[in-house]
């Protein structure tokens, strides 16, 4: 009996920080050293608890060997990229190859090295050896043409379908889905809460590859019908699918973080006077800033990442305009139409790599900063005070 | 003070009308899907294959390889969740770093685009891994593993909805009251014990939800599996986890995309979005009541 008490107290001390001083601590026997002297069932007992908690701390760590393993293999496949000559035109000079070679032999040591720097070296690169640097030359032109004689890697056209898609998106999103957070958290009642949430859920729930289909066979026709666009498919119709898929997002976000603002702030501004209307506006929404900036950011970050919307309203027509009526191919539709057709380990396969990269380094930025941005403003905010 | 009135309705009107725009949407996509694809709804088309070259006939290896892919990921994402959960709330301290490095490795994973998901099966799972077992175990250039198929395509979708299995797991777990654990404690169970008799069994609610929201979540990504395992057309069912399979968010994708006959499929492509979207529907409605259900217990 004398041992068991001990697991108890460590237990109880680890899982619950906030244990107010442990009434269990003055009842509990000091610890005995009379292991050996315990039967063997107890021993058992003891020995499956150990193990049990070595393979759950195992197990728990598997989420974080698969970051790990996920950034790694991304980069691995994607690094090629600048280490190969075939991207570029003929011209290539080998010792040019080598010092290149060189120059990134770092990034390959440690590729869990944020991709932004392997970009910005990039830039240098293009900046410096423009002539010589075909390879990355190759990936700043204005041509996406991988399946050809000679095929050029532009990845231009595809940054300015992935921006102007996610920008249009967020764009259509963010109004809506605020101003409709602002009305549920202050101006709605009961029964128009309870419709609209579970509605927001039903859009949340929605299968993209739902909303790709309906953009593509509806939304289309529709658009063109009544604005009498040239292309059935264009960047508007896929900014418009995709403001269906970040609407939930913004609006959870920004609905929290509304009604996370203490009562105290709107029972202040309604004693002094102030309509509700103006609480709502004046108060309300500025202090809930930082929520709903995080809330736009994640938007951003869906948007940025999505690909069967695209995939299928879009038009995937690799164009550099500025026309948002025509069509786009995205980042992310280029590696979901392209892969799975391209040979392994052809430059066109590690340059999907190193889109894939970018998606992931964008996406994995914007989300660390909205997590740092939420806490450090929004819960500073109303629990340092 | 009249002036501001006006302006206070006009405000109230326009947060008013942008909650009626979501909801006249959602009310329209939803109608659009259910009207054009509950005609063509029936018990042959959901048991039937495809037929004359894909413009006939069912869609019941889709559905089969949808079954088996939700059922593959479930197996390996909703234990491994599960025990994530157990640790993060049971093992780990408020301050212990390696909690806070998974907590956050749980954040990034949950926030990767579903694509770069796909992208890792392919560069890890099927290259790796795959072409590993293949040159260690099967003869010269024979491909079993190292290619796309319905492990691999399992595997990646697992890794993509560990997060809403691990959330979920949590969420309950904090619903078992702390007076239960002590009173295991107090009579002699080790930490473990009272794990797996007090902690488990009261959060099961929970891990269910989780599985059922990772299941739903598994179910319309399309995204991860396009070149880890789903098949356009088979002629028969996958019996081996080495077998591509149909899948019904990819049968949508491509038949209303890259099937030669889009126009005349506009049926079996509307059913199989209806379908889709109400098996989704049925997972993530069970789903909000089983949790509702946990939410009232923790009030009480």
């Amino acid at each position: 009996m004398t041992e068991k008490p001990i697991t108890n107290q460590a237990f109880i001390s680890m899982s619950s920080g906030n244990l107010k001083e442990p009434a269990v601590k003055s009842t509990t026997p000091v610890f005995s050293e009379n292991n050996s002297r315990s039967p063997w069932f107890e021993r058992k007992r003891r020995f499956s608890d150990a193990m049990a908690e070595r393979v759950i701390k195992a197990t728990a760590f598997i989420s974080l060997a698969f970051i790990g393993l996920i950034i790694f293999f991304i980069f691995k496949e994607a690094l090629p990229v600048f280490q190969s000559t075939e991207t570029g035109r003929d011209h290539q000079d080998s010792t040019v190859v080598v010092e290149q070679q060189e120059t990134y032999g770092d990034d390959i040591s440690g590729v869990s090295e944020s991709m932004g720097a392997v970009e910005d070296r990039a830039g240098q690169m293009t900046m410096m050896d423009y002539k010589d640097e075909v390879t990355i030359r190759g990936l700043f032109t204005e041509i996406w043409q991988p399946i050809s004689e000679q095929p050029k890697y532009g990845l231009l056209p595809l940054f300015a379908g992935t921006a102007k898609i996610t920008i249009l998106g967020v764009l259509i999103a963010a109004p809506i889905a605020i101003l409709s957070a602002l009305f549920t958290a202050m101006f709605a009642p009961k029964w128009a809460k309870e419709i609209l949430k579970p509605c927001i859920e039903i859009l949340a729930g929605i299968p993209s590859v739902v909303i790709g289909f309906f953009a593509l066979i509806v939304l289309a026709s529709l658009i063109q019908n009544f604005f009498g666009f040239e292309y059935r498919l264009n960047a508007f119709v896929g900014g418009l699918a995709m403001s269906l898929a970040v609407i939930p997002i913004i609006y959870t976000i920004t609905e929290d973080s509304l009604t996370a603002i203490p009562k105290t702030y709107m029972e202040a501004s309604l004693a002094l006077g102030v309509s509700k209307w103006q609480t709502a506006l004046f108060v309300i929404l500025p202090a809930a800033t930082p929520g709903i900036f995080a809330a736009i950011l994640l938007g951003v970050g869906r948007a940025f990442g999505e690909t069967m919307i695209v995939l299928m309203a879009t038009g995937n027509a690799a164009l550099l305009s500025w026309n948002i009526f025509e069509p786009v191919r995205t980042m992310s539709a280029t590696i979901g139409s392209e892969m799975a057709e391209v040979v392994f380990g052809e430059p066109h396969y590690h340059v999907l790599f190193l889109i894939g990269a970018i998606l992931f380094v964008f996406t994995f930025t914007l989300n660390a900063v909205a997590e740092l941005w939420v806490r450090k403003f929004l819960l500073k905010k109303f629990r340092g005070s | 003070m009249v002036k501001n009135k006006l302006l206070g309705n006009i405000v109230i009107a326009v947060t008013a009308v942008s909650a009626l725009i979501i909801l006249i949407v959602v009310g329209f996509v939803m109608l659009n899907i259910i009207i054009g694809g509950w005609d063509q709804l029936s018990w042959e088309f959901l048991t039937g294959a495809p037929r004359d070259g894909m413009t006939e006939g069912g869609i019941f290896p889709a559905i089969v390889g949808t079954f088996f892919l939700v059922v593959f990921m479930s197996i390996v994402g909703v234990p491994v969740g599960t025990v994530t959960a157990i640790y993060l709330s049971e093992y780990a301290g408020q301050q212990s770093r390696l909690a806070r490095m998974i907590r956050f490795a749980v954040n990034t994973l949950a926030g990767v685009p579903a694509i770069v998901f796909g992208l890792f099966g392919l560069g890890f799972f099927i290259q790796f891994v795959g072409s590993g077992i293949d040159s260690l175990f099967t003869g010269e250039g024979e491909l079993v593993w190292g290619q796309p198929n319905l492990l691999w395509a399992s595997l990646t979708m697992a890794l993509l909805t560990l997060p809403v299995v691990i959330v979920s797991v949590e969420e309950a777990i904090k619903t078992v009251p702390r007076e239960l654990r002590e009173a295991s404690l107090a009579l002699g169970s080790t930490k473990w014990e009272t794990i797996k008799k007090v902690v488990l069994p009261g959060s099961m609610t929970g891990i269910f939800t989780g599985g059922i929201l990772a299941v739903s979540r598994g179910a319309g990504e399309v995204a991860p599996i396009l070149f880890t395992g789903a098949a356009y057309f088979l002629p028969k069912l996958p019996d081996d986890l080495s077998d591509q399979f149909m899948e019904l968010g990819y049968h949508v994708y491509i038949m209303s995309t890259q099937s030669p006959n889009v126009e005349e499929t506009r049926g079996i492509q509307y059913a199989t979005t209806l379908v889709l979207l109400l098996l989704t529907f049925l997972l993530n409605f069970s789903a909000i009541f089983l949790r509702y259900r946990l939410r009232k217990r923790t009030i009480k």
